[in-house]
């Protein structure tokens, strides 16, 4: 039978323009603290989630990289890419590696360093790269503008209005106000959700993820760790999916086929359904695509995703946690860092250490990190073991 | 001059932006008052470019429409020849992109021709004589223009984006037989563009008499004693027209009526589209000319010369004419911009260098 | 500084299929769309063959550009739509000649030849097929 998969650290850095810390910084503070919270100083491989390090920083080969400043020197190591799943591609990547047997224990870090490039338009061309480039990038289409066809599509589709889209960043601002570590860390009103400028219609500044460095970083093994309450966390199930790279080649505008099919391959490997699910990290980069992420994972009817968001469930105190620590929109999204921020969010909240974030005492939960406008996304689903 | 075989128009088209900028608009920018200019030009707007047209994309719908009516397939085009002063690229022929986007590249001789404002009817002179020696059976000769005035010059009243194409092929199949034409150059330094200066120079008074009206009125007399006909037997007279005034003067002198120049006369209402000036003009007039019809069209580019056309109407005119759309349909076709907006149109803002290309 | 910049021998592959709508057919499912490609992505079957698509259709759903990528902000603001071609054919492109105001769901629309990106320091010019509401005739 395949083996078990444990977290047994975790790190991360905070979230920001933060000038003084390039990219190697950045992957060896999160990297060490994990590493030292694991209570290890060696590893058998290392995994970099990362999208865009040759073209922002002009550095490839981050594994390698990322080895030799963490002192690993020696070490397996490659650069994981998925565009915005970059993160839990790498989570996934060393979990393969440890279900093969050729490795017990693996350092997955997740690293973006966006701010060196300082024009926002640079980067936002950068990030158009996880599009078709030839026949949606070459016409002038940005991340915006493609998730901009999805918002409109969505909210034609279930007669939505413009306030149903800001339940989720005003949830979003409100959770990460006490999170040490988050981007940005001030509440914000419908009043101001609604008059924010749309940067393309219809979405608005306030439906989208702030551009910002960071680094999380995680241990896996295939070796249970139990901490000083005798509480351990383990990777049930994971599961990746893609879907067509274009939006013109897709069936179906409204419809996230890619994060469904992800979910259930996760969900069939942990032997979970929906219902199960106690806590959800999902991928708001603009509001819709954090309502297509929930409606994915089956925890809500298509269309409905903006009523559990109103209806104050997925509060830290409701029924079913959603982002606790401010998702996309406010924790923040150094793009091929945050699928292992996400991961490292449902560990910590598992094993009860997510401080001010903490929400309830959850024992599953799932990640969904998405990658393009759906294209690659990966569904990780951990459990409290004690 | 007369071909060997004889050629005619075969499909015909044009093509004007949507945009216009008025005179008023264009004057106040520089602190004057149009009126003071208005009879002297007698133009009302011009036509200005998309921000993301230029002059392949001009000659591209220009030729759309010429090979629609033509009703050929365009690989059979054995020619593609473009006449144009502004050039998206000046070493790299617009013939061959426009040959390109239409299908008819592969076996198609293509070139671009400079000839000031008569480089679209030395293109139709060009295919004529392919035509005409059997080389090939149809070709493509257009006109076309973003043209560009300097700020705050007198041209810049005029100078206007548009373009028309025509498609020659043997006269039994055209709507109208190019039945003879007379070409006439000297050394003429009335307007000219020094290279790498952005914007044309010119003589001022000088481009009047011994330019245009010298060239036209030798090039026109000369056909018309060649042809042995009388300006009483042409139906539509069509001249390079930079302005509203100077064909109404020319036809005047040489003896025509108003009657008669008015139906090409477009650079009241869409300013001079250079190249493209007098045959847009034309294909205005072979929007609504009947069978049997004699248009004399004459050209004049600056450096100097002119090429004027004995041109008689066919039958098969009526088939064709509704296959693609007239010319009044582009000047219906109209939303009114700013100078400012004109100014952006025409690359006259020094953009910082670290925004991308434009 | 960071622009996608078409490369020249790109420009030149992909003339076809924005020149002249080429795009594949697949005989097998019938499936329709552009680039040409190996390989049905609906059906799975190699039978396909190279079609050109028609150059009229409605449009879908659109946005209006106001913060453009690298190398595309002189041309804001821009419309970028999704467009379904007379045949079913979905595609996508930019609207010109139209207000984007006045853009609406399921307008009529048709192709034409324009500029789409001009290479900085005197780069090539690359042209593709952009739509625009239907000419009244």
């Amino acid at each position: 039978m395949m083996r078990e998969l444990y977290v047994i650290g975790s790190g991360l850095t905070k979230i920001g323009n933060l000038w003084d810390k390039g990219l190697r910084d950045l992957a060896v503070e999160a990297g060490l603290a994990a590493m030292e919270e694991a209570g290890v100083d060696s590893v058998d491989a290392v995994f970099v989630g990362n999208m865009m390090s040759g073209i922002l920083n002009a550095q490839e080969n981050l594994g390698a990289y990322v080895a030799d400043y963490l002192g690993l020197s020696g070490v397996p190591a490659f650069k994981v890419e998925a565009a915005c799943a970059s993160g839990g591609a790498a989570v996934v990547s060393a979990a393969m590696a440890i279900k093969s047997g050729l490795f017990d224990r693996v350092l997955v870090v997740g690293v973006e360093k966006m701010s060196d490039m300082t024009a926002t338009e640079d980067v936002t061309s950068a990030l158009a790269t996880a599009s078709e480039a030839d026949y949606e990038l070459f016409w002038g289409a940005s991340f915006v503008s493609l998730n901009a066809l999805i918002m409109r599509a969505y909210a034609q589709r279930y007669g939505l209005r413009e306030e149903d889209f800001g339940w989720m960043p005003i949830l979003m601002h409100k959770n990460a106000s006490d999170v040490p570590y988050a981007q940005l860390r001030f509440p914000i009103t419908m009043e101001s959700y609604l008059s924010s400028p749309k940067i393309a219609d219809p979405i608005k500044l306030l439906d989208s993820a702030p551009m910002g460095d960071g680094a999380a970083a995680a241990v896996l093994s295939a070796s249970e760790r139990r901490d000083g309450e005798g509480v351990s966390v383990a990777l049930v199930g994971f599961g990746s999916a893609t879907d067509a790279m274009a939006l013109y080649t897709r069936e179906e505008l409204v419809e996230l086929k890619g994060a469904k099919l992800a979910a259930k391959r996760a969900m069939e490997m942990a032997g979970v359904t929906p219902r199960d699910l106690q806590v959800l990290e999902v991928h708001d980069a603009f509001s819709v695509m954090g309502y297509l992420n929930l409606e994915a994972l089956g925890v809500v009817e298509p269309g409905k995703a903006s009523r559990l968001i109103e209806s104050g469930d997925a509060e830290r105190s409701g029924s079913l946690p959603v982002n606790p620590e401010g998702g996309l929109k406010a924790r923040g999204h150094p793009v091929g860092a945050t699928g292992v921020y996400q991961f490292v969010e449902i560990y910590r909240q598992l094993a009860g250490r997510a401080g001010p974030a903490q929400a309830g005492s959850p024992e599953l939960g799932a990640a969904m990190n998405v990658g393009g406008t759906g294209s690659n996304v990966v569904v990780t689903i951990l459990r409290r073991v004690s | 001059m007369k071909p060997q075989r004889p050629v005619g128009i075969v499909g015909w088209g044009a093509y004007v932006p949507r945009y216009r900028i008025k005179e008023e608009d264009l004057a106040q920018a520089w602190g004057r008052d149009y009126r003071r200019y208005a009879s002297g030009l007698m133009v009302t707007e011009k036509s200005v470019p998309g921000l993301d047209e230029d002059t392949l994309t001009i000659a591209y719908e220009a030729a759309q429409n010429a090979i629609a009516r033509a009703g050929i397939d365009p690989s059979e085009l054995g020619a593609v020849y473009v006449g144009t002063e502004s050039k998206p690229y000046a070493v790299k022929p617009t013939s061959t992109i426009l040959a390109e986007a239409i299908g008819a590249s592969g076996a198609t001789t293509g070139a671009d021709f400079e000839f000031a404002c008569k480089a679209g009817t030395e293109a139709i002179q060009a295919v004529t004589g392919l035509v005409g020696s059997g080389m090939i059976k149809y070709g493509l000769a257009v006109g076309a223009d973003t043209s560009q005035g300097a700020p705050g010059d007198p041209l810049e009243y005029t100078a206007s984006a548009g373009g028309a194409a025509f498609v020659l092929g043997p006269a039994e199949e055209s709507v109208a037989e190019i039945v003879a034409s007379h070409s006439y150059v000297t050394d003429t330094p009335d307007f000219w563009r020094r290279a790498h200066m952005k914007y044309p120079s010119h003589a001022r008074a000088f481009t009047g008499e011994p330019a245009y009206f010298h060239h036209i009125m030798s090039a026109a007399k000369a056909l018309m004693e060649e042809m042995g006909t009388t300006p009483q037997d042409y139906d539509f007279v069509v001249f390079h027209q930079p302005n509203g005034k100077f064909p109404r003067r020319v036809g005047k002198r040489l003896g025509f009526t108003k009657e008669q120049i008015e139906p090409g006369l477009i650079t009241p209402v869409i300013g001079n589209t250079y190249s493209g000036s007098s045959l847009v003009g034309l294909s205005a007039v072979l929007d609504v000319a009947e069978p049997g019809a004699k248009i004399l069209v004459v050209s004049f580019g600056s450096g100097a010369g002119s090429d004027a056309f004995h041109i008689e109407v066919r039958d098969r005119i009526v088939e064709v004419r509704d296959r693609a759309p007239r010319l009044e349909v582009y000047l219906r076709r109209k939303v009114y911009v700013d100078y400012p907006y004109y100014a952006r149109s025409m690359r006259m803002y020094v953009m910082p260098s670290d925004v991308g290309a434009y | 500084m960071w622009a996608f910049n078409p490369s020249i021998p790109s420009i030149k592959r992909e003339m076809p299929s924005r020149y002249r709508l080429e795009g594949f057919e697949c005989r097998d499912c019938g499936f329709r769309s552009l680039p040409p490609r190996q390989i049905c992505p609906r059906c799975g079957s190699r039978n396909l063959s190279r079609v050109r698509l028609p150059n009229r259709g409605r449009v879908l759903q659109h946005t209006v550009v106001h913060s453009a990528p690298r190398g595309y902000e002189f041309y804001t603001p821009y419309v970028l739509a999704l467009i379904e071609l007379e045949d079913g054919t979905r595609l996508f492109s930019q609207l010109t000649d139209v207000d984007p105001e006045e853009v609406t769901q399921g307008m009529e629309v048709e192709a034409v030849l324009r500029k789409v990106r001009v290479g900085g320091h005197g780069g090539p010019v690359a042209y593709g097929l952009k739509f625009r509401p239907v000419l009244k005739r």
